[in-house]
């Protein structure tokens, strides 16, 4: 009995952190359902390719957030293990993005090897960024946003450098098969990437001290190091492996729109992806984390995005109520209020319980 | 840092007090810019050998000057605050808006003005200390719903037309000794708009308030190390309070200099103002973890941005990635230093090291040595 007790506290403690970012995705949905009915209805139509694929908000929201999603994985290893936050995700994806391009137009002609090529280099180029800023964190002891400024700044100027100022269009079935439909199967591609990428998080997780690390990194570092904890390391491979999501994600947006602008690519992305991470429930500065909860808030924010764009809401008018939701969501996740409801929750139980023993 | 005057053990002996790190940081940044802006009169000449090339820096920039004040209040007190450029443009569109109408005059319109940043101040405020909220994510938040405000208060771009306020947008302060002859003999005084004025009173009042009132020695104190704030009696939640409260008026007020500026209100107005803020407080020596900085500094830090891209302009590269590819670079230079510096700090290395090298030279005896 006892121990049962002590399972579910321990469950409820290992779950709450959940909580909130659920009660807000369930709440947007129960919404939708109520505004209208039909929000979430999908159907199988046929798109110019001839493909038979599946329509729909809810496959709009699943497809949308692919990009955010992989970000804020990566982001929320960042955030353990730094205690901050990059700020220059956008940029390096708009070099990331570039340097894919770059490489599909040098070839004569786009066939799978190109595009492997492509990525792997695209890969190495953002993994050196994300090197560059790790080691400005790790070994500089630089707080991240402020390290992560400097290629905020110039990083979309990098990308047209690479490029020429121009917006180069690639286009190849391949790609519209990455960034689209894989003809035959009528979900989007890129939520399979999504799928991918965390069933690899969750294997190196699951085999890998990786997590552990991290968060103790992120709890206390000078007790980290005591331990035997490389944490300049582990700091450092955070911000590589933020590089690697980061590629990922420019290559699937390259791949979706068939051309890179160095301006609008992924512009601002880097704050949805913070936001996915704080919605998520993680700390912002640094130490236990819940990668489920970002991809979580990642969707979150999709699905409140689509929402508002269904509602006819224009799309430059939508971060003001963007903006409302998410004050909403994190004064209702604030450890004030918490313990507000708690202490109020705990006042309410001993008022019944006498009640109830007399009875 | 609570004080700057903490004297190393190992040169109390001496009367001259030794620069402080804080001190440093914002010496090397003052000398930058002197040898940057000298570098330039020398190189390009021209432009910049008119007091008028400083003047418009001053012209165009000190909207930014006062944000960026606001944000070292907030950074000195260990918080951050992204939302000072969406205010900006949030309170240049309000304004128009207002001034265009039938009962629009100038007063109502500075009343808005520091009405929205006193709004904004508040609600981010109490969101950040009383309710413990990351100041990252709710300023986050206060930008997505300026820049959302933006486009509701007026999905068009708008020309102020009041003519009080043109009036005052056009009013010049001249000084005439520091003008210069044009081609055709006529004596051009130099121009310093309205908005400049109230840039410097800005960092004036708040280099007093910094310096020498119970706020700003408290703002420091809970920058630096919030418990032991707390255990000293400092009101923490209310300095925090505070310093948010100050920096949306100041984002209020670097709304209206921007607007007696460019006198025209559009989506994009002040974009990127809140980094460009960011980075010229810390050029100009503020610390992000807090308890670090001076205004002046971050006026410095303003300046120095400016001249970089003048002096990129002036260099005939015209492309715009040029200018924040050079400004990485210089926010780079400056973030290094600032990390070997505070590596060396409490160890004494700086002080240490400058001793030798002086005692070295003078030949003096090497009270440094332990």
């Amino acid at each position: 009995m006892a121990r049962d007790l002590r399972k579910a506290s321990r469950l409820r403690n290992e779950y709450s952190q959940l909580l909130v970012p659920v009660i807000a995705i369930v709440a947007l949905v129960v919404f939708n359902l109520i505004r209208d009915p039909s929000f979430f209805s999908i159907s199988l139509t046929v798109n110019n390719e001839g493909n038979h694929v599946l329509t729909g908000n809810l496959i709009s929201i699943l497809n949308g957030a692919s990009e955010l999603a992989i970000l804020a994985m990566g982001m929320t290893l960042v955030t353990a293990a730094s205690g901050g936050q990059d700020i220059s995700v956008g940029a390096t994806a708009a070099i990331a993005g570039s340097v894919f391009v770059k490489v599909l137009r040098n070839s004569a002609s786009i066939t799978p090897l190109t595009i492997i090529i492509g990525f792997v280099v695209c890969v190495v180029v953002s993994i050196i960024f994300g090197a560059f800023n790790g080691t400005l964190v790790a070994i500089f002891n630089i707080q991240p946003m402020i390290a992560t400024l400097i290629l905020f700044t110039c990083g979309r100027s990098i990308a047209y450098w690479i490029n020429g100022g121009a917006t180069p269009t690639v286009s190849s079935s391949i790609l519209k098969a990455i960034g689209g439909f894989i003809p035959g199967i009528p979900v989007p591609t890129p939520v399979f990437i999504v799928i991918l990428c965390a069933v690899i998080f969750a294997v190196i997780f699951r085999f890998t001290n990786l997590s552990f690390y991290t968060q103790a990194v992120g709890i206390n570092q000078q007790a980290a190091r005591l331990n035997g904890i490389n944490s300049t390391w582990i700091k450092l491979l955070a911000f590589m492996i933020l590089g690697i999501c980061v590629a990922v994600a420019g290559c699937i947006r390259v791949s979706r729109l068939g051309l890179i602008n160095h301006e609008t690519i992924l512009a601002e992305i880097e704050m949805d992806a913070i936001l996915a991470v704080a919605i998520g429930g993680n700390a912002l500065n640094g130490g236990k984390f819940k990668m489920s909860g970002s991809v979580i808030g990642a969707y979150t924010i999709q699905a409140l995005t689509t929402t508002l764009y269904a509602m006819k809401v224009s799309s430059s008018e939508i971060k003001a109520y963007k903006a409302i939701v998410i004050i909403i969501l994190v004064v209702i996740g604030s450890p004030v209020v918490k313990d507000a409801a708690a202490r109020l929750r705990a006042r309410l139980v001993r008022k019944t319980a006498p009640v109830a023993e007399r009875s | 840092m609570i004080t700057n005057k903490q004297v190393p053990g190992a040169l109390v002996g001496r009367n001259k007090e030794p620069l402080t790190d804080t001190h440093l940081l914002i010496t090397i940044t003052i000398c930058i810019f002197v040898i940057m802006y000298v570098m330039a009169m020398v190189i390009w000449g021209g432009g910049f050998l008119r007091p008028q090339q400083l003047f418009d820096i001053f012209n165009t920039n000190a909207y930014l000057i006062i944000i960026s004040c606001g944000l070292t209040i907030v950074m000195v007190a260990g918080g951050i605050d992204i939302s000072v450029g969406g205010i900006t443009a949030l309170v240049v569109m309000s304004c128009i808006v207002q001034l265009n109408g039938v009962t629009g005059s100038v007063l109502s319109s500075v009343l808005l003005a520091l009405g929205i940043g006193l709004g904004f101040g508040l609600v981010q405020g109490y969101l950040i200390a009383y309710l413990e909220i990351q100041p990252f994510i709710v300023t986050l938040a206060g930008m997505f719903f300026s820049k959302g405000m933006i486009t509701i208060v007026s999905s068009d771009p708008l020309t102020a037309e009041n003519a009080a306020f043109l009036a005052l947008k056009n009013a010049r302060i001249e000084i005439p000794w520091l003008g210069y002859t044009a081609k055709n003999g006529n004596l051009i005084p130099g121009r310093l708009e309205i908005g400049v004025v109230i840039a410097l009173m800005v960092v004036v009042i708040v280099f007093i308030m910094m310096r020498w009132t119970k706020l700003g020695r408290n703002l420091y104190a809970v920058g630096g190390n919030r418990q032991s704030a707390l255990m000293l009696g400092i009101n923490v939640k209310r300095t925090q309070f505070l310093s948010y409260l100050i920096c949306g008026i100041l984002s209020g007020i670097s709304g209206f200099v921007f607007l007696t500026h460019s006198g025209a209100g559009n989506a994009t107005n002040a974009t990127a103002a809140e980094m460009n803020a960011i980075a010229s407080s810390i050029i100009g020596g503020t610390l992000l973890t807090g308890g670090v900085g001076n205004v002046v500094g971050t006026l410095f830090g303003v300046l120095t941005l400016a001249i970089i891209k003048a002096i990129v302009l002036a260099s005939g590269l015209r492309d715009p990635w040029w200018q924040s590819v050079t400004t990485g670079a210089m926010l780079s230079f400056f973030i290094l230093l600032q990390s070997v510096v505070l590596a060396n700090r409490g160890k004494g290395g700086f002080r240490t090291l400058f001793h030798k090298w002086f005692h070295s030279a003078g030949g003096l005896p090497n009270v440094a040595s332990k």
